[in-house]
């Protein structure tokens, strides 16, 4: 087995760590992904769970190179087994390369010695000696930092201030068991066992690591997002506790509503009163604010709502991931008013859409979306640091005058939006069909003025939008399609296919659809469609929109998304 | 304060000849008049029904929204702005009824709102099917055997939460209710009154003669006294009319978010500091 992995894709290493819930795997994903930040290496992490807390399997995912690297992966290089079964349950994604790094004490019954690469490491051996078995995570991470030749004294420092609220002896034992580790791990290279050429790369070091559910609130921060209220659901319970966490110091009202139908309407009543506020929900819980949403279309209030997906229908699979509800966000809520719908790609994506999602949803007193997935919220790589310098917090709040009247008929349709109490004038909003002063109506001629108004709006949405992205050739002769999380798997699949012929195009703004998108689709003399769905919905929704049929879909289901390598195949299939 | 400055010009009212929405419009208005609250200071939120159109008839801030949902929007307009006195009013269909979760959660969440409840034990706008506080026997189109359920107790329910206000008024009284509603909106933290009022239309039971001969006001009760309070609001023969109970003072809903302590001013008042946000950004770099 010497140099084995060297001569396979040295520059590009995937570990796979899997055990069960509560082992503590998320501990080593936590303190490996940073120790490898800090060398300089670029780094992604994903995962996939099961629906419990305790026991089942769960598994960890992260790729280690020279250069960046942003979409999940199937290969294992290495893979660590913490328990018995967790071999089993990646089975399907080991291969003749993949190095099994274990405890033969533990998982001895699981290995095959005719078609595994096996290297005995005692981790829990080595941890009880160091005073209890607990430490066999840490010791884990330190075998991989020996293997990737880390600075041992960076990562003894990274882990000290990772324990630091801990007592001196946790930490002693914490730092003895990272160098147990790292021993092993650097005599397996010294042995020539196992041997990567991952260089580090110095734009890495300034950069930030930041997972789709931090992203997406540190944008909400980002557009002077200061009231949200929500109810726990995966995977979209992330952003509420990152704002809880910050609320203090961005004085931000984080509130843990009883259900997602207050929630909603706590952040129609925050908004009415001056704040900025969003919801963060998941499938299940976003069909309970439909009401809400509704709402907010007769309002015309602002309103931000994130929406992480996962797959339905009712519970589903709680915490796997789907791009299954982008028609459940597009159709929500009874009645005719416009909205926007932003799917982020990109980490950075999140981050500037909220921002913007915010700012929008003030100009034009719509609802925005923003549409991520389990996938998308609980994965992360190292991405150049957000620019604060240009970006704005538009605020559209006017003073009232004493005459003011809340639903006053302008030209473009959209009314001057006045808070209770800042000027002289009263602010009147009304579920019911209103006058321009907001109270009820059942004039029936008033009726017809305020659909318009409350439509002709949808107009200017359409051209105010973010524009699709395309990356490869622009003289193309077919045109890979995705939206949403998408984005970087398909792009480094596309990389891969090294075609001059073959272009991708993604959407971070699925509603309303920008004129120039039906440009680059009729371009193309084949068409393929890339969803995280059974049912295409947004071939379905280009058709709608655009009148343009895709000429083939490449779709997946089964609760997980794609990897590279599988989706590379599929395109390769596709286009022959 | 003239309660004219709460009048509204030129308005068609909704209610029937007779309803008992009208002496507690006229109540809120002098109730608040008294106080000298001004309009703009003012934000009325109410969700669906006969009950929760009385913002209409109201020369004040206004959030009319969903039916039901009047509370979780209250709450959230008083966090965001606490200098403004929120009023969340509907009838028992709406608050007890669609509403009841929030009802619940809104007490445990105590904001320093008035949550005055119409009750007139019948549905009105959708045409005299049970309500949650209807009594037993109560034939209506829907209820054809007579209402069985158990009639919602939201005074019971109110104090077992231990609210921070309970009371209950007559719209049949005029001068109790205003003295009640004042002391209500006075009151720092949630407090709901709950308001006995004929539904001359589809309520031909519990009529102003039926409330005058099956009510009493409370006499010598102590409002800290929550036992007492909670055995008062579960008396069946006579109904008693006052303020039920008061717990000890805690802070509200805004007292506890954490973002009022050092300054006052609105949320719509503050900007974001873009340097805390670029410290929070330098973390993520993950440096040692």
């Amino acid at each position: 087995m010497s140099k084995g992995l060297s001569s396979h894709n040295p520059k590009n290493v995937s570990i796979v760590l899997c055990g069960q819930a509560g082992q503590g795997i998320q501990t080593v994903e936590y303190l490996l992904t940073r120790i490898l930040k800090l060398t300089g290496f670029n780094v992604f992490a994903t995962k996939e769970y099961m629906s419990r807390v305790r026991g089942g399997m769960n598994s960890t995912s992260i790729r280690i190179s020279s250069d960046p690297v942003r979409a999940a992966a199937n290969t294992i290089d290495i893979l660590v087994p913490l328990n018995k079964g967790a071999l089993q349950h990646v089975e399907r994604n080991i291969s003749s390369q993949t190095v099994i790094l274990a405890d033969k004490e533990i998982i001895g019954e699981d290995i095959d010695q005719t078609k595994h690469k096996f290297v005995d490491v005692p981790f829990t051996g080595t941890a009880v000696e160091i005073g209890n078995k607990i430490y066999s995570n840490v010791v884990a991470v330190g075998t991989m930092t020996g293997l990737f030749r880390i600075e041992l004294s960076m990562a003894s420092k990274y882990v000290e201030k990772f324990f630091s609220t801990k007592s001196s002896d946790i930490v002693q034992k914490n730092i003895a068991a990272l160098k147990s580790g790292f021993d092993f791990g650097a005599g397996l290279v010294k042995s020539s066992k196992i041997n990567f050429e991952i260089a580090a790369d110095d734009t890495v070091e300034n950069q930030v690591l930041l997972n789709g559910a931090e992203a997406v609130a540190l944008g909400a921060i980002a557009g002077g997002c200061n009231f949200i209220a929500s109810y726990p659901m995966s995977p979209s319970t992330g952003v509420l506790a990152f704002l809880a966490k910050h609320g203090k110091t961005f004085d931000i009202i984080a509130e843990q509503a009883e259900d997602e139908i207050a929630a909603i309407n706590m952040g129609l009543g925050a908004w009415y009163a001056g704040a900025r506020a969003m919801v963060t929900t998941s499938g299940g819980g976003f069909a309970l604010m439909t009401e809400g949403v509704s709402l907010a279309g007769m309002l015309e209030s602002p309103m931000v709502i994130h929406l992480a997906q996962r797959p339905g229908p009712a519970t589903g699979l709680p915490t796997r991931t789907e791009q299954g509800d982008l028609e459940l966000a597009l159709y929500a809520g009874h009645g005719e008013f416009p909205r926007i719908i932003f799917a982020p790609g990109k980490i950075e994506d999140a981050f500037y859409l909220t921002q913007r999602a915010f700012n929008l949803a003030d100009k034009y007193q719509v609802p925005v979306f923003i549409l991520t997935d389990q996938y998308f919220i609980d994965s992360y790589y190292n991405t150049a640091a957000p620019d604060l310098s240009k970006l704005k917090i538009e605020k559209h709040i006017t003073q009232t005058k004493k005459d003011y009247q809340r639903y006053e008929l302008t030209k473009s349709g959209v009314s001057p939006r006045g808070v209770p109490g800042f000027g002289d004038g009263l602010v009147v909003v009304d579920s019911d069909e209103h006058d321009t002063a907001g109270h009820i109506t059942e004039d029936l001629d008033l009726r017809i003025k305020m659909v318009d108004k409350r439509l002709k709006k949808g107009e200017m949405l359409r051209k105010d939008n973010v524009p699709p992205e395309l990356t490869g050739p622009k003289n193309y002769k077919n045109l890979v399609v995705c939206w949403g999380s998408i984005y970087n798997i398909a792009q480094e699949a596309v990389q891969k296919l090294g075609r001059e012929d073959v272009a991708l195009l993604h959407f971070k703004q699925v509603y309303p659809l920008p004129d120039e998108a039906a440009d680059y689709l009729q371009k193309a003399k084949q068409t393929i469609i890339v969803e995280n769905n059974a049912t295409s919905q947004f071939a379905k929704l280009i058709k709608f929109q655009m009148g343009i049929d895709i000429d083939k879909k490449i779709l997946k289901y089964n609760g997980l998304s794609f990897f590279v390598e599988e989706l590379t195949e599929k395109l390769k299939k596709a286009l022959n | 304060m003239d309660t004219k400055v709460f009048d509204m010009n030129d308005i068609d009212i909704a209610w029937c000849p007779g309803c008992g929405n009208f002496p507690i419009l006229k109540t809120l208005k002098r109730a608040l008049a008294e106080l000298q609250i001004k309009p703009r200071d003012i934000v009325l939120v109410s969700g669906i029904g006969q009950a929760a159109k009385i913002p209409h008839y109201f020369n004040t801030n206004v959030f009319n929204g969903l039916h039901g949902r009047a509370l979780p929007a209250a709450t959230a307009i008083k966090a965001a702005n606490p200098a403004l006195t929120v009023i969340a009013e509907s009838g028992d269909g709406d608050m007890y009824g669609e509403g009841g979760n929030h009802f619940i959660h809104t007490i445990r969440r105590n904001p320093n709102i008035t949550n005055i409840v119409h009750n007139n034990m019948v549905y009105g706008l959708t045409k005299g099917q049970a309500s949650p506080t209807t009594q037993k026997g109560f034939v209506t189109p829907v209820q054809v055997s007579g209402v069985f359920l158990e009639p919602f107790n939201p005074l019971a329910i109110a104090i077992a939460l231990d609210a921070s206000f309970v009371a209950r008024a007559f719209s049949g009284d005029i001068e109790w209710m205003a003295d009640i509603l004042k002391k209500a909106i006075k009151h720092n933290g949630y407090a709901l009154v709950d308001i006995f009022q004929p539904c001359v239309s589809f309520n031909k039971l519990n009529t102003v003669q039926w409330f005058k001969e099956n009510t009493y006001y409370l006499e010598d009760h102590d409002p800290s006294d929550r036992q007492k309070a909670f055995e008062k609001a579960t008396e069946t023969e006579k109904l008693p009319l006052g303020i039920f109970y008061k717990s000890p003072q805690k802070p509200s809903f805004e007292e506890n978010v954490g973002i009022y302590e050092e300054k006052q001013n609105p949320l719509y008042k503050r900007d974001l500091d873009k340097k805390k946000l670029n410290n929070l950004l330098e973390t993520f770099k993950m440096r040692l």
